[in-house]
This record gives structure tokens, sequence and C-alpha cells, in this order.
């Protein structure tokens, strides 16, 4: 695995910004459960990256199987696909500069149309789709840009409450260009009343954080007769400038 | 009103969840013939450079119980100190070397075995030498947002005494949570989420 995206770039090797953790949810949100046990209490050892945090791991593209982005199929037995509503979701990797990260690692996985995970502690009633295994990845273009095709994940109830249930929701694993940028989030969907009465959701403080989560239907990027689409755009911290032979990157 | 900075902010963290093996594992969960193999899975070859070692790491919650549903990611230096990276500006890492490895826990024990070798020492901001550790990623179902501490190793107490990270938990007694006791080539090390002995998590 080597770095083709952005080779022609000088790497950038500055500290990320802080990360605002007002911003992410808190890591103690009682209303949901789990958390209270698994929550640190103490408070963090807070210090500026090191080499330690600047560096990541870079995945090639080499490393992609042809339907690896296409979850539809990439289960699937020979001629056959995942039953469901067939949606594209595409987007870009950015930073907090703005700028679009390239080489990005995406991962995906979510429950399949009926909202049941191909997982042995699953077990909601809702049948699995023998064509669907529910995992997928990418890697981000030179402009930050990615795409996968799937179907629209079903919601399901799950045990936190008497009657919980979760808005259908595509999971998101993103690698940027150090390991301090590393992020897991989820996905919503435009439109859906279950993303408001969700305790993890809910876990965000602040509604406009909550609604970067949210992907945008899009009808211009829709195949017709085959799939809609949704936009969903993720941001990675950025990263500050450093002095470079005294000489500050890019200048 | 001054100009606008033309910031974006950082997408909000969401825990993994419980099916994160899905994702992130999914040969380890059963699903099998989509990827050949899991990511991360293997980290050393036969040509790699270095010191083997194991890491057998378990994440406790508050009431001592090992979580059985988390993933753990480590990132390290080779052992001459250098990062697999393009960040990396010192020179190039050893080839046999990605640095970087991804476990599941157990699904009955907890427990995660990686395979690796020892790194070296990197320097810290002021040139000065950190000790040699492994950084650590850390989630899971209740996580809202992935832990990021170290792995330093017993049997490196000078290095550790003089590391810079190390020399700025103020509370001493909650040192020895970072470090990972050595028995045969086998470190043990225990990720407490809660309670005495609360792992000290970063903020970097």
């Amino acid at each position: 695995m080597t770095a083709e995206s952005g080779s022609n770039r000088r790497p950038e090797t500055g500290a990320f910004f802080q990360r605002d953790r007002t911003w992410h949810p808190p890591a103690l949100t009682p209303n949901y459960k789990t958390s209270v046990l698994r929550s640190p209490q103490k408070a963090l050892l807070a210090f500026d990256n090191t080499l330690s945090e600047i560096t990541g791991p870079v995945f090639g593209h080499a490393m992609l199987g042809e339907l690896d982005a296409d979850l539809i199929h990439n289960f699937a037995r020979p001629g056959e696909s995942a039953l469901g509503e067939r949606i594209i979701v595409y987007g870009r990797v950015l930073d907090e500069r703005g700028v679009g990260v390239p080489g990005a690692l995406l991962e995906f996985w979510q429950a399949n149309a009926g909202g049941r995970y191909r997982h042995k502690k699953d077990g909601y009633l809702a049948p699995l789709d023998p064509n669907f295994g529910g995992c997928g990845r990418a890697i981000s273009g030179e402009d930050g840009g990615y795409a996968f095709r799937t179907v629209k994940p079903g919601p399901y109830p799950w045990p936190n409450g008497p009657n919980d249930w979760r808005p259908s929701h595509i999971h998101f694993s993103v690698f940027g260009h150090g390991f301090a940028q590393r992020l897991i989030t989820q996905m919503y969907f435009e439109g859906d009343p279950l993303i408001w009465q969700c305790p993890i959701v809910r876990g965000i403080p602040d509604k406009a954080a909550i609604e970067t989560l949210i992907a945008a239907l899009d009808m211009q990027a829709t195949v017709p007769f085959d799939a809609r689409a949704y936009k969903f755009d993720i941001v990675l911290r950025g990263r500050r400038a450093s002095l470079f032979e005294n000489r500050l990157e890019g200048n | 009103m001054a100009q606008s900075l033309d910031r974006l902010r950082e997408s909000p963290s969401q825990t993994a969840g419980p099916y994160v093996h899905i994702g992130l594992t999914p040969n380890f969960c059963g699903i099998g013939g989509v990827y050949p193999t899991d990511l991360g899975a293997t980290m050393v070859n036969d040509k790699t450079k270095g010191e083997r070692i194991g890491l057998r790491i378990r994440v406790l919650d508050g009431t001592g119980t090992p979580l059985k549903d988390a993933l753990i990611e480590i990132w390290q230096a080779d052992a001459d100190g250098l990062y697999n990276s393009p960040a990396e500006l010192r020179g190039a890492a050893d080839p046999n070397f990605f640095g970087w490895g991804r476990c599941a826990t157990d699904m009955d024990t907890g427990l995660c075995a990686f395979e690796t070798i020892k790194p070296g020492r990197v320097p810290f901001r002021d040139g000065s030498l950190m000790a040699p550790h492994i950084t650590l990623w850390i989630v899971a179902r209740g996580i809202n947002l992935g832990l990021h501490t170290r792995l330093y190793f017993s049997d490196e107490e000078k290095a550790n005494a003089e590391d810079p990270i190390l020399a700025r938990i103020e509370h001493r007694v909650r040192v020895p949570t970072l470090i990972a006791e050595r028995t045969g080539d086998i470190y043990i090390f225990d990720v407490h989420l809660q309670g005495e002995k609360e792992t000290v998590f970063f903020d970097s």
C-alpha cells in the first residue's frame, strides 16, 4: 500500500486544529444508556500533536475490489441484487479549511432494507437478505470526492428505552492524512422524523451540528429509472501551516 | 463585522455501535467474500525489522467488565522510530512494516491480540526523544467519540522517565495506566474506561 493520491504535492506536516469537544457528543449521554459505564470521567490530557498524531497510514486504490463501493452487489449471488430502495450516496471528504482530502479511506456499514444487520448479535424480527452483506468501502479522489451504491437501510428498534427506534442510518469510518483525524460517524436521511427522537443523535448538543449529519436528497444526481441520490459531505480536522525549511508551507 | 474565516466544522462523531465489525472486520464476524482479508489483521512479515512482540489488550467498563464489542486500532513507528507516512520527513520507514493494525475484541473474552514489533523512539516537538510507544484508538457501542491514548512499555523505565507526554500527567499515580506489563514477549495492557484506575485519555 503506497501513496498515490496527492503524491505530487508536498506532504503537509502541521498539527491539527484543536478539536471542538462541545460540538461532538460528550462522553456521558445518560439517555443513551450504554454510555453511562463506558464514558471516561477524568479530564483528558491535552497536548499539541506530536509526530505520532500528525502521521497516519495511507491506503492505496490498489487494495480496492471492483464491487467494494457497490453494496447492492458485493455480497449478492451472481445475477442477483440486494432488496430495497436503490440509492447512491456521494459527497466529498473535506477538512475544516474547506480543502478536499484526497486518498481518504471511507468504510461504510449498515442494516438491510428491513432494518436487520448481518450480525449474530442482532435478533430483530426483520429477515436477513441473502444478497446483502452490509459493508463497503471507497477511497476519495483528488478533490476528496467519493460515491457508493447501496439500498436505503430500514429503521429498527433497539434496547435502550422500552420503545426506542434508530432512524435509518449508514455508519461511516474515515481516515484522513493524520491519525488524529480518525473519525467514525453516522449519516442520516433528509426528512426522517426519527432523527429528532433518537437518544444517540440527541447526544449531540447543537441542532446545527446534527444537521451536518443529515444527507440531502439530490434529484440532479439520481440515475433515472435506477437509483435516487443522497449527498453527504464529511469534514475532518483541519491542520495548521508548519514551518518547513524556515518557510511557511504553501508560501 | 469582520470578514468570515470560511472555516468548516468537523463532522460530529457518533458511536461505532454494536455492529462495528460488519464495516471494519467483516471476515471476523462471518461476512466472507466481500474483502479478501480484514484490514490491519496482519502487521508484520518475515522481512519486518525489529523485535517481535505481542500485545494483549482489554477494555474494561466502569464495573470492571471487559467490553466484548470494542474495536481497537493501533499506530506506531517502525523499529528505527520512523512512521510509514507521507508526513514523515526524516527518512523512509521500513517498507515491510505498515505501522497500523486493527483488532476487534474477542466476542467471548474481550481480548484483543496484536502481533507487532517494538517501535523505536520518535522525537517530540522540541527534538528530545519520546519513549517507545504505540498510539491506541478505541471505539465501541456507548463510546460517543473515539478514545485516544498510548501504550508504553514496562521494560523502558529510563525512556519512560524522560518522556515528555508522561511527564505532563499531573497525578503521578495515573502514569502506570499507560504502561503495559511485559511477560516474555507479550505485553499486557488493560484500558479502564472509568474508576480509580481510569486510563489517561488524550485530547490532542
